[in-house]
């Protein structure tokens, strides 16, 4: 079971250390993690995908809250939150392939962000299974390199992790 | 304030934080501190080994319930106090450990003795900060020390680079602000309400106490709330003390080297109230039957203990002095029941017990004359054999006398924690119940104890090897000793104490154990009784591993053991041919 976790974090130095530190200590299997800026500086967001039953999920917000850098957790329910992910993705593409490969781009309503004469670099941002599936479509061109950003996710509504 | 050097900001902050002692070993890193603590009334007790320190800072810590201090160099310093700081994490002792770094501008360039200290013990420190600039000092500090005695208490460590010590700032002390650590102390009032009606309601209840008692100071409310359900009550090797042994409502303690009382008690209890405690595996047994029939109520202050191990049926997250008296509140006294008698029936069945010797020395005979003669005594053990005849066969009644690393389960422990407990409680007689294995693993302590005047004691039950492991090989390896026959390969024991100024004596016949301990008492010097006990001697009762608590089993005492393992052990040769002592 894959379970989405909201992170706010203090803004200082080691703060990603301590938390990739408490997963490996804990023997807690994760999945994506991303980190970023809030409208607040002294904050971070980090959003966390994790593996494991309910239990497992209990002790990580448990031993995430216990640190005193960790200002916030709160579990995201897929059903009542939005997530996004982006992912950059450079293909093969010559003067041959490259009109069907924007076919794909735009059935996706990706973006093409670089063309060179042999390649292209697409840019496309969704939840997982929809970058999944456009990058199975691409596979056939050759994906010569791909960055995904993890997820990022936020409640639906009035309801805020951040304090 | 006037303006100060980072160094004196250090002391400024330690001395408003209450600290009169620390414990450490200087380096090239630290002189700027080390200068000012020379100008400075903070007693500083200089250690031989850093690991000591950092033990020093721990028993000091357990004995008296403030926060130890611990002082060492960068790199090897810093790295030596690791076991240190990992004994206190394990057993949530609040502990704060100052390094040394090298010059910050040097930091990450492998500079002379630069270790990354905050790396290392991430994961065995309740939080910690590399300082950066003197003007965090105050703030840093004050945190540090809050955080270690706050909540379930901690080890900090404090990482401070050379050029930090020696900056000039202005002194202000601010207030804690951490929005990210409130620790949740006032027990939910529906959970305490609830847990007390499935306590009133409890035909076979059990009271099973962990160090959380000790750490809140709750054994009052706890004593009271016993004898107001008159519910049995069992420790862990941390709570032990907690309430008094000879009292009828205790069990003593519970797990693998537990009571068998104790550990029937849990397996048929109904209703099981764990305050402080976390269901550790040397105390559960096999844990999908351990207290198989019981509803669980968990009182604890860190609130990811309740659910870690077992399913607990009602949580209360709270400080355990302020949920006991929740509990007084809300329950009313019961009278004794059926099941004190069938406790009280077990207890009489199956006490601890050992065959006793008129020729060769029992351990557990050693603690008792321990017991008789020094019943208030501050106990500190090593760990193995002699850390679990200590806990079950002295009569502990005070939560602050037995300090044992339970935990990490650290060797080398109880000698440096003795000398900690001591500084903080010099009109207590302060014994170390020590090992011949592992009084070696910091016996370099003698000089600390010699040269500051710290007079305490230790009692080595010398039995030639590594007594728990070589029991295990005993019952579980076919006898295979393999690695545990010390031998002849340990030092003599008296001259090693007379070496360092101390005091030595020896045991060798059960008729010596009480002229040595007598001895040992009226030193006013730090002073070893190296006690040559039966080196076949085992731990009983014993849950094997992986066993339930139910299957606790009385050992043999393998007399048909083969011996000639032990054969030229120093002494012991004359102990096997003294026929004649009856």
């Amino acid at each position: 079971m894959k379970h989405t976790i909201a992170v706010i974090v203090e803004n200082k130095s080691g703060v990603l250390t301590r938390i990739a530190g408490l997963f490996s200590r804990r023997a807690f299997n994760i999945d994506s993690l991303s980190v970023g800026a809030t409208d607040n500086p002294d904050y971070s967001r980090m959003t966390l995908t994790v593996m494991g039953g309910e239990e497992v999920l209990e002790q990580v917000i448990k031993q995430l809250s216990k640190l005193i850098n960790v200002i916030r957790v709160s579990e995201l329910n897929p059903a009542e939150s939005v997530e996004r992910e982006l992912a950059i993705i450079k293909v093969n593409a010559d003067r041959e392939n490259r009109s069907e490969i924007m076919q794909v781009v735009d059935i996706f309503r990706a973006k093409i962000i670089d063309v060179s004469a042999r390649s292209m670099i697409i840019e496309i941002t969704g939840d997982e299974e929809k970058i999944n599936a456009i990058v199975q479509l691409l596979r056939q061109y050759g994906i010569k390199e791909m960055a995904r950003t993890g997820k990022v996710s936020m409640a639906r509504g009035l309801k805020s992790t951040q304090p | 304030m006037p303006k100060m050097t980072g160094a004196q900001a250090v002391l400024e902050c330690l001395k408003r934080e209450g600290v009169d002692v620390v414990f450490g070993l200087p380096g090239g890193v630290l002189l700027p501190l080390y200068d000012a603590l020379y100008h400075s009334d903070i007693r500083h007790i200089l250690v031989r080994h850093e690991q000591g320190a950092a033990h020093m800072a721990d028993g000091f810590a357990r004995a008296t319930g403030k926060v130890g201090v611990c002082i060492a160099t960068s790199g090897p310093g810093a790295t030596n106090l690791v076991t240190g700081i990992a004994t206190a994490y394990m057993d949530s002792v609040p502990l704060v450990a100052i390094t040394g770094q090298v010059n910050t501008f040097l930091i990450g360039k492998d500079a002379f003795q630069e270790a990354d200290i905050t790396g290392i013990t991430l994961p065995i420190t309740k939080h910690s900060y590399l300082l950066k600039s003197a003007r965090d000092i105050p703030r840093v500090f004050r945190e540090a020390f809050y955080i270690a005695r706050s909540g379930r208490p901690g080890p900090v460590l404090i990482d401070l680079p050379r050029d930090v010590t020696v900056e000039e700032m202005e002194f202000s002390w601010p207030e804690v602000h951490l929005p990210g650590y409130q620790p949740s102390t006032k027990p939910h009032e529906m959970q305490t309400k609830k847990a007390a009606k499935v306590l009133m309601g409890a035909e076979r209840p059990v009271i099973y106490v962990g160090g959380g008692v000790k750490y809140a100071d709750a054994h009052r409310e706890l004593f009271d709330l016993a004898m107001k359900l008159n519910a049995p009550v069992t420790t862990t090797l941390m709570g032990v003390g907690c309430f008094p042994e000879d009292h009828p409502l205790s069990l003593g303690m519970l797990g693998m080297h537990g009571t068998k009382y104790a550990n029937y008690a849990i397996q048929e209890s109904d209703v099981l109230l764990a305050v402080g405690a976390r269901f550790d595996d040397r105390v559960t047994g096999k844990i999908a039957s351990f207290a198989p029939l019981a509803k669980i109520i968990h009182i604890d202050v860190d609130p990811a203990e309740i659910g870690k191990n077992v399913r607990v049926d009602i949580p209360v997250v709270g400080d355990a002095k302020k949920a006991l008296a929740a509990f007084l509140k809300e329950t009313e006294a019961k009278p004794r029941s059926a099941w004190n008698e069938k406790i009280d029936s077990w207890k009489r069945d199956y006490p601890l017990r050992y065959v006793p010797d008129m020729n060769i020395i029992k351990p557990q005979f050693v603690i008792e004359k321990l017991c008789e003669l020094a019943p208030d005594a501050i106990i500190t053990t090593e760990v193995g054999q002699n850390q679990m005849w200590a806990a079950q066969f002295f009569v502990h009644k005070d939560p602050r006398k037995f300090i044992s690393s339970g935990g990490l389960g650290t060797m080398g422990y109880g000698f440096p924690a003795a000398i900690g407990a001591k500084m903080g409680m010099p009109d207590c007689e302060v014994i170390d119940i020590a090992g011949d294995g592992s009084f070696l693993m910091n016996s370099q302590e003698l000089a600390t104890a010699v040269v500051n005047d710290i007079p305490v004691k230790v009692a080595i039950l010398n039995n030639g090897c590594l007594g728990m492991v070589r029991q295990w090989q005993e019952l579980f390896f076919d006898k295979r000793y393999s690695a545990t026959i010390l031998g002849r390969t340990s030092p003599d024991f008296v001259k090693l104490a007379e070496a360092y100024g101390a005091v030595g004596l020896r045991a060798t016949k059960p008729v010596e154990v009480e002229p040595v301990i007598k001895a040992a008492l009226a030193s006013d010097k730090p002073t070893v009784m190296d006690f040559i006990i039966n080196p076949l001697e085992m731990v009983s009762p014993m849950v094997p591993a992986g066993a339930t608590l139910g299957e606790i089993l009385e050992l043999e005492w393998c007399e048909a053991c083969d011996s000639s393992f032990f054969e030229g052990l120093p002494a012991r040769g004359q102990i096997l041919d003294q026929e004649e002592i009856s």
